[in-house]
């Protein structure tokens, strides 16, 4: 019974985040324009503008709304990203 | 003149710039690791050498920034002790914001090897003060993100500053901003190259255009 109670504790206070890291606008993709060129000899010649990025998932224990963004925002600027030559973005799962 | 090499889990030119320190300059030198919380004062030359710290996880140099002996190499810079990143030993340097930009992905997203010419730009640094200023010299690379970026207002600083050191000669081979393949920061004691002089120190290795970047270093004038 207390450890159902923890576990609902902790379900609440845990914030699920999807962070994307981006080439930044004007920095030449090489991946990006090499995976368009494959797919333009793939036929599909409307392909415009293709940029590769990271994905990344991950998991806040203790944190939520407003102080969760902000450690976001924290860690992607100290390590996920690289301000100069990425940008990044993120969305509150739940 | 007493030299440290960092040793982080992945690098792998830190036993050729040993030799070539130890046995071909005759200078004291140590293995230093990089979790360690050493104090560096007792040394002149901190290097940090090429390789692929960490596997290159998340971007090259992104994690050994945060390496405990970081924080020491931070203060021992900060004090005007010479440090000298060596292609990943550079990607480092960016990361932990010693020198300013980044090292990107080439433009030809391949690992170049090879041989390349630079032109040495800025003679006044204690690390190519033998060189002649505008002398071509051939040393090779090896990296896959050696493709340096700044922004502009970066880019107009290094220039104004004297901090470009070496460039890519004609040939520009990963993309890289200005042709750079080296910068060091205001001060001149923190250098960041690409390419690798450890590698092009001995004639049986087949070149010896690096050596002068030692010789630099250890010379006394």
């Amino acid at each position: 019974m207390a450890e159902q109670k923890q576990n609902e504790k902790s379900k609440k206070t845990t914030t699920r985040v999807k962070v994307y890291i981006t080439p930044k606008k004007g920095i030449l993709d090489p991946q990006g324009k090499t995976v368009q060129n494959a797919l333009h000899s793939l036929k599909f010649k409307n392909v415009e503008n293709l940029r590769i990025g990271k994905y990344i998932e991950l998991e806040l224990a203790g944190k939520t709304g407003g102080a969760a963004e902000e450690e976001i925002d924290e860690m992607c600027e100290k390590l996920l990203a690289k301000p100069v030559i990425e940008d990044y973005f993120y969305e509150v799962v739940d | 003149m007493k030299c440290g090499i960092v040793v982080f889990p992945g690098s792998n030119c830190d036993h050729d710039t040993y030799h070539v320190i130890k046995h071909v300059f005759k200078q004291p030198v140590e293995y230093i690791w990089h979790a360690d919380l050493a104090s560096l004062q007792q040394y002149d030359l901190i290097v940090l050498p090429g390789g692929f710290s960490y596997g290159d996880a998340l971007r090259a140099g992104a994690i050994a920034r945060f390496a405990p002996i970081m924080d020491s190499v931070k203060l021992f810079s900060s004090r005007g002790g010479k440090v000298l990143g060596i292609c990943n030993g550079f990607q480092v340097l960016t990361e932990a914001g010693l020198l300013p930009g980044a090292l990107h992905r080439n433009k030809t997203l391949k690992f170049i090897c090879k041989q390349v010419q630079l032109k040495v730009e800025n003679n006044k640094t204690p690390y190519t003060k033998k060189y002649k200023n505008g002398q071509i010299v051939t040393i090779p690379i090896a990296h896959a993100e050696g493709n340096y970026i700044c922004d502009k207002k970066t880019l107009a600083e290094l220039k104004k500053n004297k901090q470009i050191v070496f460039t890519y000669h004609k040939d520009n081979p990963n993309g890289s901003t200005a042709n750079i393949a080296g910068i060091c920061n205001e001060k001149r004691n923190v250098l960041g190259m690409m390419p690798h002089p450890e590698r092009v120190s001995e004639a049986v290795l087949g070149g010896t255009d690096g050596r002068l970047v030692f010789e630099s270093l250890f010379s006394k004038k």
